[in-house]
């Protein structure tokens, strides 16, 4: 749907008013509605809200880099059949070493979840602790827009967006 | 430091105080953590594990609690021994049973206790009574920040901290609460326990049973995911809807004994204080479940006001002084005392020797009678 007033860029705001009785609908793009003083940032529609969400997700490999699938851990030797037998891993390496198998038992056994949110030892890099605060951000993002809490939403969009 | 000097009496977090103390007996938070340049205990030599022991025992024993702490050489404790940490819960079934160099480190009030060499190269737990998680996880906290001063931690940006086991992987956090659910066993509702707790992810155990049924009435419900979401996030949960949902059906079942079932719930009570009080011989199992029948008696006076022929009975046995002492004799730390005392190694222990189950059959029958007629 294209913007009344400009007929250029796409409405993303939806606007309906009643007066003296007469229901009336508007339909118009951000710029034009800052330009009207409308609508506020916060104000924003859930598919925006939700495109922008999606720009916001790194990439696996923007995180982690690339990984292998290998019979053996090189550092401890361990292997995937010992997981299946014992239930524990080797060493703290085999996450990377067997990181495509592990990832969708990992998945199961947390409710979907893949990537860490929460307490990050305090020396840890500065880029580390940056990357656990986008997964933790981008968490209570999804919660918010869950709970379509959308001017909570928006502000944590933009504390993404500030990180990254 | 003996454990003899800890066994003749219970820890404070198992006293039968602290908030919503009715239900909820006591608060637990495990934190699991790994050193970075080591393998997991599986794959390690007996060389690397004594290695992990020394370096982890070093910077734990001097660590400043604001209490005495004391080293258990888990490894090399008699069985007796260890069968006494586990069932005051300062161990894991699994640490007692476990091979090559282990130990635990525990604070002389039984607040904390770092497990080294269970499943994971370290186990943090901090404990208090009643329903307090949050001062939990701050004590908690602040030890595992001032250990991680010293030693690294294998942690990894995507994963979190990285635990042997991929379950207890991201936080490493495992919160648990201990609850007194008898009512609902009265009512025959535990099912809705049960099914309310797997609908909400949790983990539950029966405590002090055999096996995995609650002999005891206690169970403990913990977190199960512990990746993607993070430790306050966790105890904000359980505080703001997992506890109060699901005390909410114990409440339940000792409103609907009170109203419609009276005879039932009496008829337990005045049941356990009789064959507690007369019993010659008494079994670890059918104690358990006695002692918590007058448990719920007590607290259902303290907490709802209740008064039954049988709870009128057994709340006659304090001698109330009125607002200075209001419930001293017959309380909640009296039962729990003789819970926890009359356990088989706790019995063996303090009696200063190996019993045969019929002798600790008698011996706590005695202890109980004893304990009952004062």
């Amino acid at each position: 749907m294209q913007c009344q007033i400009c007929s250029k860029r796409a409405a993303t705001i939806h606007l309906t008013e009643i007066s003296d009785g007469v229901r009336s609908e508007m339909h118009i793009c951000e710029h034009c509605a800052a330009e009207q003083g409308i609508a506020s940032q916060s104000q924003m529609s859930i598919n925006e809200l939700l495109t922008n969400l999606l720009a916001v997700q790194p990439s696996d490999e923007e995180i982690f880099g690339p990984s292998e699938v290998a019979s053996s851990c090189p550092e401890c030797g361990f292997t995937l059949d010992r997981l299946r037998k014992e239930g524990t891993l080797g060493c703290p390496r085999d996450y990377e070493v067997f990181e495509h198998a592990l990832v969708p038992l990992i998945a199961r056994a947390h409710n979907g979840a893949t990537a860490h949110c929460g307490k990050v030892p305090s020396r840890t890099p500065r880029e580390t602790k940056k990357l656990v605060k986008l997964s933790d951000l981008r968490q209570q993002l999804e919660a918010a827009v869950r709970d379509e809490d959308y001017e909570r939403a928006a502000r944590l969009r933009d504390e993404i967006k500030r990180l990254h | 430091m003996k454990l003899t000097e800890i066994s003749n009496d219970i820890n404070d977090w198992f006293s039968g105080s602290g908030p919503m103390a009715d239900i909820v007996v006591s608060s637990r938070i495990r934190l699991a953590r790994n050193l970075a340049g080591h393998k997991f205990l599986n794959s390690c030599s007996a060389e690397e594990k004594a290695e992990i022991l020394e370096r982890l025992k070093t910077v734990i024993m001097s660590l400043d609690l604001g209490d005495e702490v004391f080293y258990v050489s888990v490894d090399q404790a008699s069985a007796l021994n260890r069968n006494f940490l586990v069932e005051r819960h300062l161990i894991s079934r699994h640490h007692a049973v476990a091979k090559g160099p282990r130990g635990v480190v525990i604070a002389r009030h039984e607040f904390f206790t770092a497990m080294i060499n269970e499943e994971d190269h370290l186990r943090l737990q901090v404990l208090r009574p009643g329903c307090q998680l949050s001062a939990c996880v701050e004590q908690i906290d602040r030890i595992d920040s001032t250990i991680e001063k010293q030693v690294d931690y294998a942690f990894s940006p995507r994963f979190g901290f990285l635990t042997a086991c991929p379950t207890n992987l991201g936080t490493g956090i495992r919160v648990s609460v201990m609850l007194h659910m008898p009512a609902l066993k009265m009512t025959n509702d535990i099912g809705k326990f049960l099914a309310a707790a797997k609908d909400m992810n949790l983990a539950v155990r029966g405590l002090f049973g055999e096996g995995s049924e609650a002999t005891s009435d206690l169970y403990q419900i913990s977190n199960q995911v512990t990746l993607g979401i993070s430790e306050q996030q966790i105890v904000s949960e359980f505080e703001g809807t997992i506890i109060p949902e699901i005390t909410e059906y114990e409440k339940a079942a000792r409103k609907q004994l009170l109203a419609h079932q009276v005879e039932t719930l009496d008829d337990k009570i005045a049941r356990a204080m009789a064959l507690l009080q007369n019993a010659h011989v008494i079994s670890s199992q059918e104690a358990l479940i006695l002692l918590s029948h007058l448990r719920l008696g007590l607290n259902m006076r303290d907490h709802m006001g209740a008064s039954t022929p049988a709870i009128d009975r057994l709340c006659a046995r304090r001698h109330d002084d009125g607002a200075t002492q209001p419930s001293h004799g017959l309380s909640i730390r009296t039962i729990n005392r003789l819970f926890m005392l009359t356990l088989p190694a706790h019995l063996q222990m303090n009696y200063g020797k190996l019993l045969d189950a019929t002798h600790r059959d008698v011996l706590r029958a005695k202890i109980i009678r004893e304990a009952l007629s004062q």
